[in-house]
């Protein structure tokens, strides 16, 4: 009874909160919104680099966010790497024998990763980019993993380290680079913005997918791989 | 009402349902799924405000993007750590009591 009576205070509290909420939303869809921040990216679009306002707001004016963020997607994956037996890495066990599988995937993966460059290329001119690609690649990993192909890349060692951070090394790399060459914190150099932020993409690609499918891959432990976890129960 | 209005008060809605849930549900995976739905409101509140009135506005879609990548990554680091705490522990909820299996 208590539990019940628990229940529905909570649901009239969320239920008031969601009203006030699209209350607030409409009273701000209502007031004029000072623009001041678009006009800026507009005018200042020709001197970033790439020719897509979204990719010019992740990669060139606002990409201390970036650079936060390939940290924290690092710290993610070694948290959960760490916390992983490191037999489960790669696990005979959780291959799959199916031949349709198999046959499906010599197909699939190539075309993902097809997909994933061309996503990461569009990213300059059309949406897409470092994050779209890397999210593809590590579906790729994922449906490789599944169908049973051997990836050694992937065990703990010196190429999964080097995965994990390069993007996040590389990034700050040319940050510090910055710092060193009298700009400030993150500027490029004028006239190499193009460049280096398509360096920067495609070492992000590839340690973004690395990351995600560390994650993915650490996830699986079966009791019975693990029995002095699964018998404290 | 314009669609990316709508956009932005079923972002509200989801938001609503997130919460509830994430109060309510006691299973792990029930609860960081709720959360999930929670944070995907708050990015369709984002989109759906900044650009209801003219073109898309490329700022908030930058941090709502960055915002889906962080998402995806604490999600996994979740999932991991529940199922690490289910093998430890065998149960699939922080509260003592086994009759909340809701």
């Amino acid at each position: 009874m208590r539990q019940r009576l628990l229940v529905l205070v909570t649901l009239i509290f969320c239920v008031g909160l969601t009203i006030a909420l699209a209350a607030g939303v409409l009273i701000a869809a209502e007031a004029a919104m000072p623009s001041g921040l678009q006009n800026q990216l507009a005018l200042s679009l020709g001197r970033s680099g790439v020719e897509h306002p979204i990719t010019a707001v992740l990669l060139n004016f606002r990409s201390y966010d970036t650079l936060l963020e390939i940290g924290v997607l690092v710290i993610a994956g070694m948290a959960g790497i760490s916390l992983a037996s490191t037999q489960s890495l790669e696990d005979p066990a959780l291959r799959s024998s199916d031949s349709l599988l198999y046959a499906l995937q010599r197909w699939f993966v190539p075309l993902m990763l097809l997909l994933a460059a061309y996503l990461l290329w569009a990213g300059a001119d059309r949406p897409g980019g470092a994050f779209q690609a890397g999210a593809v690649l590590a579906a790729t990993g994922v449906l490789m993993r599944l169908g049973g192909l051997p990836m050694e890349f992937i065990r703990p060692g010196m190429l999964l380290r080097l995965g994990l951070v390069l993007g996040f090394a590389v990034f700050l790399l040319v940050a510090v680079a910055g710092v060193l060459a009298g700009e400030a914190f993150l500027a490029y150099p004028p006239g190499m913005a193009g460049g280096l932020i398509l360096a920067i993409e495609i070492v992000l690609t590839l340690s973004i997918g690395m990351i995600l499918l560390a994650l993915f891959v650490a996830a699986p432990v079966t009791a019975e791989h693990e029995p002095e976890e699964g018998a404290g129960s | 009402m314009s669609p990316d209005l709508m956009y932005a008060l079923a972002g509200v809605a989801l938001c609503g349902i997130g919460l509830a849930g994430f109060l309510i549900l006691r299973h792990l995976l029930r609860r960081l799924l709720a959360f999930n739905l929670l944070g995907s409101g708050v990015f369709l509140i984002l989109v759906g405000l900044a650009q209801h009135r003219g073109s898309p506005d490329p700022v908030p879609q930058a941090l709502v993007l960055t915002g889906i990548v962080v998402a995806i990554a604490a999600t996994a680091l979740a999932v991991v750590l529940i199922r690490r705490y289910y093998h430890l522990t065998g149960r699939t909820s922080l509260v003592d009591d086994e009759d909340s299996q809701s």
